[in-house]
């Protein structure tokens, strides 16, 4: 087992374990606060497979920004626990359902796909640095990159909108 | 034999060098915290000679030893952790604050590279091919320490200068970044020692090459930034005394107040670097030729010098901060909103459209 | 409306031009005030170490004086706590005994004399008041303390130095008071 396994056994128990805090802890800001941790494991994984790109992309962007507002919604609410409406018991089962559903699926298909014989390229995987990302996006995928960013400038007109409503 | 020792053999490191990494954290840290703390002096000190007083002048010659005495100071008051704020939160806000603020340092070239006996140890802790955008990243970090250390604190004036803050570094992070990519388009690199090479390469023995002759609206916007990033005057809303009593460390006290104080004097300290690195030609000594200086008097003495020269500059960029924060008056909220977003922005995509322009004019 | 004085100054509320709306010349001329204080003379001093010098007219703590043998001007004649305005001074007064005359100069004296710094108002009319040039006010203000009982002066606090005893101390309480007389002068 070299350096790079222990590094990586070691960010997946702490990821698995603030995912399970997040889900369960019951301050909002908490929760909050463990997925943020979630983002710093995973992203210690994309550098494991020496994608610095993406590691730093998703600090700053999930990490840095999302989160910071997902903070700012969670912090202006009053969370007490009588403001909370009473669930019913016909949602928690129409929850447990769906979720379940989404479960079976994702597992069927991490089943089908090949990644179990399909080594991850550890330490030194090109693609992810930041010059063959560029390229991979701005030659190969030109086209869904800029659609992409059309669709995000819809998101954010539409945004202004309802701002100025 | 245990299964932990047989895994020694197996763990590939290179101890040799992560001594020296260690050593070289170990030493830009404490760099970095020193600078921090004569900064605090430096900025009463300035203050004083700009508003005609004298400043501390008591604790040693010149006051010197005034850092030492405020760290003192710090350390013997009593520390509070308010009985309705969430603890471990609250203790963490601080720590986070300082954590982030000294990270930074991590990918900045402190200097070219020293060659002891036949080794060459580069002056800067990882060269990693995403230097600015690390930069970035630990910034956006950064407001996790004021958001908890405000949230935790339980108290309405901390929570509101913890949004307030949060928002603006966000605001501001989108305007900075904008006016680097100008700058990136020309470098074609985002690796903090790629770019300061680049710079050394320009005539007048690299003065030429200086990014902020190239890029002076890019400057003027990173810099105008930068203060805002820091939380300096004209944009320290976060501590407005006189709305929001002091701010998101009004509950904390002792050395927990101090962290914060102190992580906000790194950041200058840092940003001051950053923007030597990437304008003012970084370890570059200007109006001389490196590599024949190298010649006369051995490599390892010009390294210094020119890690003394990044730090005469960054030291200058501390004086800039300063002096700002003794001559401008603090903006509005809604001004500092404005200003952020319908003047910094579209002046840095300006920025970027023409540089972008004018590169693809060049290289034709 | 006719202005009162050629000083009104009409306030302008025209919307910023663009030059003005830069900011940064503004703030660039802004910023090179500030420098030029850097250079300039400190308004503040180091204070123990060096001092203002005094207005002429400055009115401090209140000394008692003696004679050149050491005698008690005071006569506990009473005329300073009429004067005073703010009933700060009180004394009882004591006939001389014999074998006292080394102490007072007249036949009757002041056994106690009280004044509380935290009602006086140095104005000095206990000065002006004062027949027999027993008593002046100083150049010394009156040290910080933990109780009001402490800033009650008894005759101990107030009286100078004896030219017998201490011939120094009291030259130098008698030069204060000559040089006060002439300043006030």
């Amino acid at each position: 087992m070299g350096t790079t396994e222990v590094i990586f056994w070691f960010l997946t128990a702490v990821a698995v374990f603030s995912a399970l805090m997040m889900v369960f802890s019951k301050n909002p800001v908490h929760s909050v606060l463990w997925l943020i941790l979630v983002f710093f494991t995973i992203s210690g994984h994309y550098l494991l497979m020496n994608a610095q790109f993406l590691f730093i992309v998703n600090l700053i962007v999930y990490a840095g920004a999302i989160m910071v507002l997902f903070l700012f919604v969670i912090m202006l609410m009053n969370m007490e626990g009588d403001s909370e409406p009473r669930k019913n018991q016909w949602m928690t089962l129409a929850g447990i359902i769906s979720g379940g559903t989404l479960m079976l699926v994702l597992v069927a298909a991490l089943k089908d796909t090949g990644t179990q014989r399909q080594l991850v390229q550890m330490k030194e995987g090109q693609i992810g640095l930041i010059h063959h990302l560029g390229m991979v996006l701005f030659k190969d995928y030109v086209v869904p990159f800029e659609i992409s960013s059309v669709l995000f400038l819809s998101a954010m007109v539409g945004a202004v909108i309802i701002g100025k409503k | 034999m245990t299964n932990h020792l047989n895994l020694l053999p197996y763990l590939s490191i290179d101890f040799a060098l992560l001594f020296e990494k260690l050593l070289l954290i170990i030493v830009v840290v404490t760099g970095s915290l020193v600078v921090a703390m004569y900064t605090t002096y430096a900025e009463r000190r300035i203050a004083g000679f700009l508003q005609d007083r004298r400043g501390p002048n008591r604790a040693g010659p010149f006051g010197i030893l005034q850092p030492l005495a405020d760290g003192l100071k710090l350390f013997m008051k009593e520390d509070i952790i308010p009985t309705s704020s969430s603890k471990w939160l609250f203790i963490m806000g601080p720590g986070l604050a300082m954590l982030t603020a000294v990270m930074t340092g991590a990918v900045i070239p402190w200097g070219s590279a020293l060659k002891i006996g036949e080794k060459v140890v580069s002056l800067q802790i990882a060269d990693i091919n995403i230097g600015i955008l690390f930069i970035f990243g630990v910034v956006s970090m950064g407001v996790y320490g004021i958001m908890i250390g405000g949230w935790a604190s339980n108290n309405k004036f901390s929570l509101l200068a913890a949004i307030r803050g949060a928002s603006q570094i966000i605001s501001y992070e989108l305007a900075m970044g904008l006016s680097l990519i100008a700058l990136l388009m020309l470098t074609g690199s985002l690796s903090m020692k790629t770019i300061v090479e680049q710079q050394m390469q320009g005539g007048w023995g690299g003065f030429l090459g200086w990014n902020i002759i190239y890029q002076p609206l890019g400057f003027l916007l990173f810099l105008i930034c930068a203060f805002a990033e820091c939380n300096r005057t004209p944009f320290d809303l976060p501590e407005a005394e006189n709305e929001l009593n002091f701010g998101y460390h009004q509950e904390y006290s002792s050395m927990k107040l101090g962290f914060y104080l102190f992580a906000e004097y790194i950041n200058m300290f840092i940003s001051s670097t950053v923007m030597a690195t990437l304008f003012f030609g970084g370890y570059d000594i200007p109006f001389v030729n490196e590599a024949n200086l190298a010649n006369h008097w051995g490599p390892n003495i010009v390294a210094l010098l020119g890690t003394v020269c990044l730090l005469i500059k960054s030291f200058l960029f501390l004086f800039v901060f300063i002096w700002v924060r003794w001559t401008i008056p603090r903006f509005r909220y809604d001004q500092l909103m404005d200003l952020g977003w319908k003047k910094m922005i579209p002046l840095a995509l300006a920025n970027m459209v023409i540089t972008g322009a004018i590169v693809l004019w060049l290289n034709k | 409306m006719q202005a009162l004085t050629n000083r009104v100054k009409v306030l302008d509320q025209k919307p910023l031009t663009f030059k003005e709306r830069l900011y940064l010349p503004a703030i660039f001329s802004g910023m090179l005030i500030t420098f030029s204080h850097l250079f300039k003379k400190k308004a503040t001093i180091n204070y123990p170490e060096q001092k203002r010098p005094f207005s002429p007219v400055f009115r401090g703590l209140h000394i008692l004086n003696r004679d050149e043998e050491g005698r008690e001007r005071c006569t506990a004649c009473g005329l300073c706590a009429v004067s005073c305005p703010a009933e700060a001074i009180t004394m009882e007064s004591a006939e001389r005994q014999k074998g006292e005359e080394g102490l007072y100069r007249e036949e009757k004296y002041a056994a106690k004399y009280e004044i509380n710094m935290l009602r006086c108002i140095f104005c000095g009319l206990c000065e002006e008041a004062c027949p027999k040039d027993a008593i002046y006010l100083t150049e010394t203000f009156a040290p910080a303390n933990y109780s009001r009982k402490s800033f009650i002066y008894g005759k101990p606090d107030l009286l100078i130095p004896d030219p017998t005893k201490e011939p120094e101390a009291f030259a130098k309480a008698q030069g204060g008071i000559k040089a006060h007389k002439e300043k006030v002068r």
